[in-house]
């Protein structure tokens, strides 16, 4: 029997730290003051973002630098379900979700015409017209923007510390959900051509992974998720602006940082990057622009030690996935498959497989 | 089964491929030789449709395939390998071939899996089964070319240049899995400059010169074929 290699406990442990940090922002709401709730909110925040756009730059290759674009409609759309139209606060933001799905449809017409830089410049241009459009919306304070009234901010919960750790649940759960059925998606056959096209395109479209279609529904998956993400910032600041909604320093440049540095193209790296984001901007904020300074060499080096990221330098002792995606081989070997001549025993060809 | 109808693909004012005609049948196993910047990968990069034609159609079983994206090919039964292999570096091998059971083969993971094994074996590749693509060495990864290939259940299946840089006895091996495929009912267009394999294996023979075939026939007439003797060989006729 072959012996585990020397590192093998590194995987466990990994897989231990996440369950803590999991079972840590489960007891929140209990063990953490407002201001620490509002900042592990914000964390989740960024997390979901994240996660979006490193499967849409990660995997399929759709270097967006318009998200802030799905986060900005979600955040209005929340806004204008809850405010306008009455809704639940809840129901709000599932409607904000599905009203970035909506608009992810048009966009992703325009923009899919493009491809590389030019796609990315297109979806900045998108991102920045819809700002532009919401800054238009006179209902919604126009330039300036609008406050969330008293009676829709008291519906989560007149206390705050209620209200907040509201907020935080439903935080969490976007961000459970996000993590959850990406990782269910890049299990499925879609996640599995994804992957193929992330390490080589058109190696990929020869084996028959549909480039086109995988592509339209990472970007049609992600937009809804972003949406989400602006919903619950809405709560959070309790106001909509057009510079805030649709900022593309907080909701596409911070995660372009937090995915290079964490880990591009894997499941691990925006976790990694979000932790790290946040422990400099928490920790070394007080030093000014300087931090900022910090932050791009440290993104700078990471790139320059391991283009994949904290991720990939720690992959180079931690021998698998903390979060498995990939496929391996079924444990029990097919019957006479050791033994059976090199070209005998094929299948029909282009046959339906067996089982 | 295959046929290209006056078939050009220009790359600006460069003519790769230059108003070609070929058909292959069902259960042939065609040698396609040329010399170096003869058109023999562009050919391959029409058939699956890497690139789009600039003129002319290109009909599998029948079908006008000519607007096809090269998924939808390969999905219809075109497999391929390529010249310079195109693992994908950070997945298993297992996983290489997962991808083009399932994507290609278009059965669900859970069917693919033992598929999947199955090919990796037959290719020599289990001992390898779960090592990154990008770790592999060039002769497995040509076998993992071949692998993902297969794994696709083709009727077609187009190799570039599988043999290239292999020692005899590998050459050998190689030639049983291809003759396997070929004996289950796949049809073979195989572009090779190793010839004594192609010679062993080739029904028929074709050599891509100019963007254009001069010479097509039996393995023995195309080879004694003067103008192939003149363009290819470097033997004055």
């Amino acid at each position: 029997m072959p012996k585990a290699p020397f590192n093998a406990w590194l995987v466990p442990a990994g897989r231990l730290l996440l369950l803590l940090g999991l079972c840590f922002l489960i007891a929140g709401p209990w063990v953490c003051s407002i201001p620490q709730l509002q900042l592990l909110t914000q964390f989740l925040s960024l997390l979901v973002i994240a996660i979006m756009w490193n499967l849409l730059a990660g995997y399929a290759d759709i270097v967006s630098v318009g998200q802030h674009a799905f986060v900005g409609i979600g955040a209005y759309a929340f806004f204008g379900f809850a405010v306008f139209a009455g809704f639940s606060p809840y129901l709000a933001l599932l409607a904000g979700g599905a009203t970035a799905l909506v608009f992810a449809v048009p966009v992703m017409l325009i923009i899919f015409r493009l491809r590389a830089a030019y796609l990315a410049v297109g979806s900045w241009v998108v991102a920045e017209t819809l700002m532009l459009g919401a800054g238009k919306l006179t209902a919604f304070g126009g330039g300036s923007g609008v406050s969330m009234p008293v009676s829709v901010v008291r519906s989560l919960g007149v206390q705050p510390a209620l209200r907040y750790s509201h907020i935080y649940w439903l935080a969490l759960a976007v961000a459970a959900v996000a993590l959850a059925t990406t990782w269910l998606l890049m299990r499925s056959r879609i996640g599995l051509g994804l992957t193929a096209m992330r390490d080589n395109e058109e190696g990929a479209g020869s084996v028959g992974v549909n480039l086109i279609r995988s592509r339209i529904l990472c970007f049609l998956w992600t937009a809804p998720f972003l949406g989400l993400a602006g919903g619950i910032i809405t709560l959070q600041k309790l106001r909509v602006a057009p510079p805030a909604s649709f900022s593309i320093t907080d909701w596409t440049v911070y995660v372009i940082f937090i995915v290079v540095i964490g880990g591009i193209g894997s499941f691990e790296g925006p976790i990694i990057g979000t932790v790290v984001f946040f422990l400099i901007r928490q920790y070394l904020a007080e030093i000014g622009v300087w931090h900022f300074i910090i932050l791009g060499m440290l993104s700078i080096g990471v790139i320059m030690v391991e283009p994949r990221g904290l991720w990939g330098i720690l992959r180079r002792v931690v021998p698998g996935d903390l979060i498995p995606v990939s496929h391996r081989p079924p444990a029990r070997p097919l019957a006479g498959s050791d033994s059976a001549p090199s070209g005998t025993h094929l299948k029909e060809p282009h046959s339906t497989p067996a089982g | 089964m295959l046929e290209l109808v006056s078939v050009r693909r220009h790359f600006g004012p460069l003519k790769v491929i230059d108003d070609l005609d070929l058909s292959v049948a069902k259960g042939d196993v065609l040698g396609i030789l040329g010399p170096n910047g003869a058109g023999k990968t562009t050919l391959f990069n029409v058939i699956l449709g890497v690139h789009p034609v600039s003129a002319g159609h290109v009909r599998f079983e029948g079908r006008d395939i000519t607007r096809k994206r090269p998924w939808s090919r390969c999905q219809m039964g075109i497999g391929r390998t390529y010249q310079v292999p195109k693992p994908f570096s950070h997945m298993s091998v297992f996983e290489n071939v997962l991808v083009a059971a399932v994507s290609g083969g278009q059965g669900s993971i859970r069917a693919s899996r033992d598929w999947a094994v199955e090919v990796v074996e037959l290719t020599g590749l289990a001992h390898r089964m779960e090592r990154p693509a990008g770790e592999l060495s060039l002769l497995d990864l040509k076998r993992l070319e071949l692998a993902k290939a297969v794994a696709c259940r083709p009727k077609l299946l187009l190799l570039d240049e599988i043999a290239g840089g292999l020692t005899d006895m590998e050459c050998d091996e190689l030639l049983e899995i291809i003759r396997g495929v070929h004996r289950q009912g796949a049809t073979i267009v195989w572009i090779e400059h190793v010839i004594h394999a192609l010679r062993r294996a080739a029904t028929r023979l074709a050599v891509l010169y100019g963007g254009k075939i001069i010479s097509s026939g039996t393995p023995d007439a195309v080879l004694a074929d003067p103008r192939v003797r003149e363009v290819y060989l470097g033997v004055e006729a």
